[in-house]
């Protein structure tokens, strides 16, 4: 662990420690919301520990005390985290080779430790960022809930502070960096025209993963080069 | 709901998303992958994650999430193209948006 903490630079650790202040906020509001919504107790506390994706739990406690099917909720939780899923097959080598590493970091696996990860160069610093940033917010946002959850209703609208803005803004920070590659641009916007184009007319989550489409738009873009180059 | 409702899907909802979360590590150690193939899985890491910032910034359920969000994602995205310190580029988008909905932009 010390190893973990000399590779990443004090900058990169006080970056990750501004998000688990925010996260810890939201994570408040979340135990709050819930509580209040009429749900007991240990439900936002147990499914911060089990699930630990924010969306997809804001998602099944707001579908549920709506009056909704609880099965509708679980499948529109289950539908936000499926972009796990390519992220596990971007950032999986971060895990490492064992089993333990690979358990324990695929349940410490957000979009900021993705984004975190894939900021950094050299492979010793991608997975230094992936774990101190994945077991931070782990840790800040279940004490968020559990805080959130007993004190009730002290932070319930985190929009006053702003931190809907700040989620989508770090995530930007991270990836910009990458979008300076030319390559990227074009698979970049495809896909944001296509979630954003999907978003009024289908399930939340399904518009972030027909984002994708970017992806082959981009290979699609690519190929008479590389026959060229052949 | 009674709470053994609620167990159940806490429990079916941790376990499909771990699921998500440890198939691509496992699967992707199974085969041994391309330098172009690795390209493509990080290229569709950071296109997801742009459309996730375009989806959260923009959008609210279904519809338009109106224009202090925005605002403040915009206020960080320029300041971020201008390698701002992450700190200062977060702290702008929240106080951005706070600001804005202060003064009653929603």
């Amino acid at each position: 662990m010390r190893s973990i903490w000399r590779t990443l630079d004090r900058g990169v650790t006080r970056d990750i420690g501004l998000v688990c202040v925010a996260d810890c906020l939201v994570g408040v509001s979340y135990g709050a919301i819930a509580v209040s919504s009429g749900f007991p107790l240990w439900l936002p506390m147990l499914m911060s520990l089990l699930v630990f994706a924010g969306a997809s739990q804001f998602m099944f406690i707001g579908i549920v005390a709506a009056g909704g099917n609880p099965f509708a909720a679980v499948l529109a939780g289950l539908l936000a985290n499926a972009r796990h899923l390519p992220f596990g097959f971007a950032i999986g080598d971060v895990l490492g080779r064992r089993w333990a590493g690979r358990l324990v970091g695929s349940h410490l696996m957000i979009d900021e430790s993705v984004a975190f990860a894939l900021s950094q160069r050299e492979a010793h610093q991608r997975r230094a960022a992936y774990w101190v940033c994945g077991i931070g917010l782990f840790a800040c946002w279940n004490a968020g809930v559990v805080a959130g959850a007993f004190a009730g209703t002290a932070i319930s609208d985190t929009d006053v502070f702003g931190l809907d803005a700040a989620f989508p803004a770090v995530l930007l920070a991270l990836v910009l960096p990458a979008l300076r590659d030319r390559a990227a641009r074009l698979p970049v916007l495809a896909g944001v025209v296509v979630a954003l184009a999907a978003t009024p007319f289908l399930p939340a989550g399904l518009p972030v993963l027909l984002a994708l489409a970017g992806v082959v738009v981009g290979v699609a873009a690519k190929e008479p080069e590389l026959q060229e180059a052949r | 709901m009674d709470g053994v409702d609620l167990l159940i899907g806490t429990a079916v909802l941790a376990l499909g998303t771990f699921a998500f979360r440890f198939a691509g590590p496992v699967l992707r150690s199974r085969v041994k992958l391309s330098p172009r193939a690795e390209r493509l899985m990080a290229l569709a890491a950071v296109v997801l994650l742009a459309a996730l910032v375009a989806v959260s910034a923009l959008t609210e359920g279904h519809g338009f999430a109106g224009f202090a969000r925005p605002a403040g994602v915009l206020v960080a995205g320029v300041l971020a193209w201008r390698k701002a310190p992450f700190v200062l580029v977060v702290v702008a988008a929240a106080a951005t948006a706070a600001l804005l909905r202060l003064a009653g932009v929603p």
